[in-house]
This record gives structure tokens, sequence and C-alpha cells, in this order.
């Protein structure tokens, strides 16, 4: 397992503190996404959790895009992967983010 | 209510709850955010989930009160571990406080977590109890039936000590898989690809026709909603009766009398023949509607 954690500055921050969500599933090539309000305004914290060691720069590429699409403050994101793509990993990010701004129940 | 169908087999143990309940009705217990993970995965160094592959809480189901349960089959193929055990267990405790009218178990699991060995199956065996407790304080528990694990293992037998078994045709019990009994067994004993016999023997039909479930129904979370709605409305306001002693010395016999009847039965054909269809190689096709209107029209 390989375990890091990435700070992104960011400078858009959310008017609200929604409630936390999970999205997607630990299992094969998929992963599971949990966000949460709590960060510093300017801040969008990443914990990464992977079986897959020696990824951490392809990781750090997807992470850094999302964070570009997805410029959002004040929150922490916690990543249980179990061996996604680049790809899902975007669309989940992408799907968890959109879920929690949305309020949603 | 959901007018478009949504397969009950393919969704998520989250989807499940979220279209199976009333709308925003259901509350999570120990939700991801607190973070109940397994400590023995932590120690395996494998991944883990925040809820543990199950997912608790309270809901109202066509306005009845209930605590609802449901296995992420895709997440260790549902796999029962310590804190997953756990879960379950409290939540059925929690029903001897809350008094709902039933507590539902959406079961997708192969059984014990093979990771957490003995952890596992103490898990089991609380659930077990507490299953038996919950009924006899009048409470009954329901097992919904319909993921692409099915219920087996522990799982199985917990299923089996459900008052109301609802499966759908893709739903199976069992207590050893297929693949386990082939490799003990060999492949003459049981074809594990061959996915009609495995059917034939553990699927929903069978199952159904066998009375080992309470309800047929197809892959559609509306479909286990209606039927889950029917049997809470036949069970509120009137308090199960715990199991007396002649109750459980006639299931025993009628269980002889089953293991007699069948004793050299290879195949669910012949339990379909016993049960009155006639056209033993259509039964596969036919429709849950048709299947179920044949079966109960049946002496």
């Amino acid at each position: 397992m390989e375990q890091f954690v990435m700070n992104f500055t960011v400078t858009n921050r959310l008017a609200t503190t929604p409630s936390p969500r999970v999205c997607g599933v630990v299992s094969s090539g998929n992963l599971e996404v949990l966000v949460e309000s709590g960060e510093p305004e300017d801040t969008c914290r990443i914990d990464v959790h992977t079986p897959a060691e020696g990824f951490r720069d392809i990781w750090s590429a997807v992470l850094r895009d999302f964070v570009e699409r997805q410029p959002v403050g004040g929150v922490r994101i916690t990543i249980n992967d179990a061996g996604a793509t680049p790809a899902v990993v975007s669309l989940r990010l992408d799907q968890a983010i959109d879920f929690f701004r949305s309020e949603k129940p | 209510m959901n007018v478009k169908p949504i397969n009950y087999f393919e969704a998520s143990a989250r989807t499940r709850i979220a279209c199976l309940v009333d709308p925003e009705s259901f509350t999570e217990f120990c939700p991801p955010e607190l973070r109940h993970i397994s400590p023995h995965l932590v120690r395996l160094n494998a991944p883990v989930a925040f809820d543990d592959g199950v997912m608790v809480g309270r809901a109202r189901l066509a306005g009845h009160p209930v605590l609802i349960a449901s296995q992420e089959g895709k997440f260790n193929g549902g796999a029962v571990g310590e804190v997953h055990g756990a879960k379950l267990r409290g939540l059925l405790d929690k029903a001897l406080i809350e008094r709902p009218v039933a507590v539902l178990l959406l079961v997708d699991s192969g059984g014990v977590r093979l990771h957490e060995a003995n952890a596992g199956l103490i898990a089991i065996s609380e659930l077990m109890r507490a299953i038996l407790r919950t009924q006899s304080a009048g409470i009954p528990v329901f097992a919904l039936i319909g993921g692409s694990c099915g219920a087996f293992g522990g799982m199985g037998i917990v299923s089996r000590l459900c008052t109301e078994v609802i499966i759908s045709e893709q739903g199976r019990i069992g207590l050893s898989g297929p693949e386990v009994i082939e490799t003990v067994k060999g492949v003459d004993e049981f074809d594990s690809r061959d996915r009609a016999l495995v059917w034939r023997i553990t699927g929903g039909k069978v199952r159904r026709a066998l009375g080992d479930a309470t309800r047929l129904v197809g892959d559609d979370i509306g479909a286990f909603r209606a039927a889950t709605a029917e049997l809470l409305d036949k069970h509120a306001g009137r308090p199960l009766n715990s199991s007396d002693l002649d109750d459980l010395t006639a299931a025993h016999s009628n269980l002889s009398i089953r293991a007699q009847r069948y004793d050299t039965a290879r195949d669910g054909r012949i339990i379909f023949q016993e049960a009155g269809f006639t056209e033993l190689e259509s039964v596969a096709l036919l429709p849950v509607d048709d299947f179920n209107r044949q079966l109960e029209g049946s002496p």
C-alpha cells in the first residue's frame, strides 16, 4: 500500500459547508472517494491510499488536472483506491465533487 | 416511487437503499466519514472501505419505520469481517430498542471474510443469535437477495433464519459456493462453469419453489420495494409470534421429509417438477409473474 497527501492552494471557496459525501466502491479497477468540508478555505487536501505502488507521478498529474478543473477550497478528499486507471479516477473525482456541491440527499 | 426500472443486480449497496426506501427518509449510522474501517485489512496492507462494505441505518418504507442494512458485494465479495459484522449485529440490537416494523437485510455476500478468519466467523454467529433474539422480541427480519454474490456461507444461513426472504431470479442462496464444491469434490460433483446448472441449484426460482424464499420478484428495485411494502403491511401491527417448541418440531420434520424426498435429486428440475411445473425446460425462461402464478396456483 502506498499512502500520501497532496495539498493544493486554490482561489475558489465554497459558500456553504455541505455534508460529507462518498462516491464509488472499493472494488478491482474502481475507487471510493470521500469529500468533506473543514479544511482552510484556500486549501484542497487530497489523501490517497492505493495498493498500486510506484505510480505517484501519475497520481499527482491526475490530481493536479482535477484541481484545475474543479478548484474547490475548504475540502478534504480521501481516496481508497483498488487499482483504478487514471481516467476512472478523474471521472470519479468529478462525480464526487458534483455530488458534494449539489447537497442532494 | 420509482417509475423507471432500476436493476437491483447492477446497483451499488447505496443505490439500493436510496431507491428502496421512502425519499429522504434514510439516516445512516456509522457513516463513511467516521471511518470505521477494518483493522485487519490495514494490517494485511489490503484496500479498506470507509463503511467496511456495509451501510446500516434507519428509514421508512411505504411509511413503515424500518432498520435497514445493505452489503456491498463489490467490496471483497460482500464478505463479513469484524467491523462489518458488528455493524449488522448492532443494527439488530438497536431493533430491540427502537422496535421498527421490520429489520431489512439487503444481503449480497459470499460469507465470512477470509482475511479476518475467526473474527468474521464470530461475527456471523453473533449475527445469527441477534436475528433469533430480534424475532423472539416479535420483530420480523427480512432478507432481500438479488446481488451478484447472492447469499452464501454464513450469510446463506443468516438469510434462511430470516422471517421473510425476497429474492430475484438472479439472486442465489447456498452454503458452499459452486466453485468451492468443484474445487473440493471435483467437476463431476458440480460443474461451476455450467451457469444454468448453478442457477437451477442455487438460484431464485428454485429457492422459491422449495419454499426457501417467500417471494420471487423481478430484477428491479421497484419490484423489491413493492414486495417489501406488501410484507411490511402484513407484519405491521401484529407482532411476530416467536416460535414455540411445536413450530420448531414441525419445521424440523418438514426438513427431514424434504431431505428424504430429494435425497437422490441431482438437479433443480426435479424440484420444479414436484412443484407442479410441466414444461421443465422452459421454467428458466418463464417471466417472474408467470412463474409465481404457476407456482402459487399449484397444489
